[in-house]
């Protein structure tokens, strides 16, 4: 290791003091309440503190080590971190186990992914592997479908389960509209969750106050959402890069203000309660029918369950994406589909052609935000209960988070990044607040690992010789 | 394929001005071009010959002067009209000194794209296209026809499938060209296609621009700095210095210009006798 060594040291040490100034004060000491008068006192951590930064000196060093080509060396660091935060041995918080064990983990991979993905990239180059990917990336997809499709009926799905079922899904329907805009039109949204609300605020208005119901307002609601996405698109959509980012952005958050402040249309803060849920021909998921109404249970003579109604609204929401993925999928085939990626590769050569660029992206934008307003409906039925708390920008950054980390444009990588950003932080709630930390961490390990996204490959949308048949490949 | 020489000029530039703050990228420039005919713009580097192009092909909107293009019975004062129009309505391509193609989509994308608007119409602005209409089918097969018939003429068959950007330079360069011709222009544009070309590309490129004004008949203005390029395949010429125009005709004529002699001198004497 030589001469390196001294400057790794240097460079983790330093890495270690960053943490430690910005953790002194984050982690090390917190104000609690003293109680009984006696005002507000210090509560330290400092063991905390010292334990976090060690671990990180240790894993900064593990990682130039790694980078350096010293694989061996980062390997033990590596395993020596797994095995300090899998031992019983005490350390302070079992924030800490969990921070020491999957820092090892991280380090770990880090260090054999050069060598595994040397000897992935030779196999996929053996005849037999190129077979394979092919074949992988054919069915893949449709084994994904039936997962989802039978789902309900495993031992696997029980309440837990299949609510997080619906709300993955519900983000891989986001992330597939949103992946219109971004990964095909190439059109930075920030406030996409502006249609979402205004799917769900739709919804949840035209339910309680004309009693319409939920297949009634669906369409309408998709059409309302798009209908914002031209009135706002219109003016913006001239703008380009950034500029068009902290427009949608402003969009995204007035649209948010305006629900908060609009008190006599949308009770502000307090948001719309008793909105009625999806109803199967007519008949409505309950144990007791509201009055004039049938209950499912009773149309067919089934014991009521209460999980009858969740595996409905799966079912609606699986339908939903899909008709999001095949319509997406239809339109990348279309002409206006490959305007949309010939926009976002080059807009001016694009205006070249005789493309009218501004007609072209308030397409998108539209089709977009109407699978935002349809996915915002479905949202207020299955709540039962919408306020504005739930349309902040966060939700935007997740929706926009997976379209970027599946790999612009992938359908199948927005399910990957849906499941892996949105499932992995609900599967690591015992961490309590800190399971924001599994959400940092699947994003940081995608963009070092796949920098383009999961699944950065592009099927042509249209070909000249039949795939697989040679032609230059 | 080959309609009788049109009477008057294709398009007829008239007192053009191109002012940048105080810089005056071309100062009242006239000359016109014809159907049928390579018209080559020419001059020094900064002269203009780029900024002639952003002005005929609506980048910039020109400070004073007139650009009127006659085609089809049908008169389009390219000036007023927005920028896209001037693809759509008026039928003017035009490449890019700095290669601008859909890099990530395929070579036959790229032709596709290039059809957009009359393939927008066929399917019913996506509405027929959504439910796989006949029609709609049959006027993708033939714009798919279309970009067959170019990628043969530019030899680009075989890589029809691969995207647009692993292609070597001069390929890229002759595919551009193929793009703008699938639009079906009555003008192609062409700032500098042989820029970077090897010697046996730059006299295919020839070919190719000869067999454009022949066979297709179409009016091709021409920016080049390769003389031999320029000697062997214009039928008129337009010299700009300074963002003035100091000489215009037949190359015989200009290659012994004494105006153009002296804005060459010092810079590539050489050129003009290649
Ligand atoms: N958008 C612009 N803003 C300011 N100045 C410009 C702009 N476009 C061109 N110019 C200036 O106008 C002049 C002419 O530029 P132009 O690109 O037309 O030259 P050219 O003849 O194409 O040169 P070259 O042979 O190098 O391509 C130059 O001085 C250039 O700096
Ligand atoms: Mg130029």
């Amino acid at each position: 290791m030589g001469p390196r060594l001294p400057l790794m040291l240097k460079d983790a040490g330093l890495t270690a003091f960053v943490a430690a100034a910005l953790g002194i004060f984050i982690v090390g000491f917190r104000t609690v309440d003293q109680g009984g008068g006696k005002g507000l006192g210090f509560d330290y951590h400092l063991v905390d503190l010292v334990v976090a930064v060690f671990v990180i000196f240790i894993g900064r060093l593990g990682l130039s080590m790694a980078a350096n080509g010293l694989r061996w060396p980062a390997i033990v660091l590596g395993v020596a971190m797994i095995v300090a935060g899998a031992s019983p041995m005490k350390l302070p918080s079992g924030f800490l186990h969990w921070f020491v064990a999957l820092g090892g983990v991280l380090l770990v991979i880090r260090a054999i992914w050069p060598w595994a993905s040397d000897a992935m990239g030779v196999a996929a180059r053996t005849p037999s592997g190129v077979a394979l990917g092919k074949a992988g990336t054919k069915w893949f997809g449709w084994l994904l479908l039936a997962a989802a499709v039978l789902m309900p009926f495993t031992p696997l799905a029980d309440q837990k389960t299949m609510d997080l079922g619906v709300l993955i899904l519900t983000y891989v329907m986001l992330g597939w509209g949103l992946n219109i805009v971004v990964g095909l039109a190439g059109l930075l949204d920030l406030g996409y969750v502006a249609f979402y609300a205004v799917g769900a605020y739709a919804y949840a208005l035209l339910s309680t106050h004309y009693g319409l119901g939920f297949w009634t307002v669906l369409p309408l609601a998709g059409m309302m959402a798009a209908l914002f996405g031209i009135v706002l698109g219109f003016p913006v959509l001239r703008l380009r890069g950034d500029y068009l980012a902290i427009v949608t952005l402003g969009f995204g958050e007035i649209i948010r203000l305006v629900l908060l402040n609009w008190f006599d249309l949308t009770n502000g803060p307090a948001g719309i309660g008793s909105i009625p849920g999806p109803t199967l021909f007519g008949a409505v998921f309950a144990e007791t029918p509201p009055p004039g109404k049938q209950t499912v249970s009773e149309m067919l003579g089934i014991a009521f369950d209460g999980n009858h109604r969740l595996i409905f609204l799966y079912y609606i929401i699986l339908g939903l994406a899909l008709i999001t993925n095949l319509f997406t999928q239809r339109m990348r085939r279309l002409p206006v589909g490959r305007a949309w990626e010939a926009l976002r590769e080059d807009e001016t050569a694009c205006q070249a052609l005789g493309i009218n660029p501004t007609n072209t992206k308030l397409t998108a934008f539209a089709i977009g935000a109407m699978f935002a307003g349809f996915a915002g409906s479905f949202f207020a039925a299955k709540q039962r209960f919408i306020s504005p708390e739930s349309f902040v920008f966060i939700e935007s950054a997740i929706i926009l988070a997976i379209v970027v980390l599946g790999g612009m444009g992938s359908q199948i990588g927005v399910v990957l990044a849906a499941v892996l950003l949105i499932g992995l932080p609900e599967w690591f709630r015992d961490l309590g607040s800190y399971r924001m930390l599994a959400f940092g961490l699947a994003m940081v390990l995608i963009m070092v690992f796949k920098p383009r996204g999961l699944i950065s490959h592009r099927e042509p949308s249209i070909r000249l010789h039949p795939a697989g048949s040679g032609g230059g490949g | 394929m080959t309609a009788p020489p049109s009477a008057g000029p294709l398009i007829e530039v008239e007192h053009l001005t191109m002012r940048f703050g105080g810089l005056v990228a071309i100062d009242d420039v006239s000359f016109t071009a014809r159907s049928q005919a390579i018209t080559a713009v020419i001059g020094p580097n900064g002269a203009g010959k780029t900024t002639v192009f952003n002005c005929i092909t609506g980048f910039y909107k020109p400070t004073i002067g007139r650009l009127t293009l006659r085609s089809a019975g049908r008169e389009f004062l390219l000036e007023r009209m927005r920028g896209h129009e001037i693809g759509q309505k008026a039928r003017v391509a035009r490449t890019f000194q700095n290669i601008r193609l859909f890099s990530g989509m395929t070579v036959l994308e790229n032709l596709m794209v290039a059809q957009h608007n009359k393939l927008m119409r066929a399917s019913g602005w996506s509405l027929l296209g959504l439910v796989g209409a006949a029609g709609f089918q049959r006027a993708e097969a033939a714009s798919v026809e279309l970009a067959r018939l170019w990628l043969e003429r530019i030899g680009l068959v075989a890589d029809a499938d691969r995207p647009a950007g692993e292609l070597p330079y001069g390929a890229q360069r002759r595919l551009e060209i193929a793009r703008a011709m699938c639009t079906e222009p009555v003008l192609l544009c062409l700032d500098e296609p042989a820029a970077g070309l090897n010697p046996r590309e730059s006299a295919e490129l020839n070919q190719l621009l000869v067999s454009i004004r022949d066979r297709d008949g179409i009016g091709v203005l021409l920016i080049e700095h390769d003389m031999s390029v320029v000697m062997n395949i214009s039928d008129h010429i337009v010299v700009l210095d300074y963002g003035r125009k100091i000489a215009e005709g037949a190359p015989v004529a200009v290659r012994n210009d004494p105006a153009v002699i002296r804005a060459y001198l010092g810079t590539d004497e050489e050129a003009l006798d290649a």
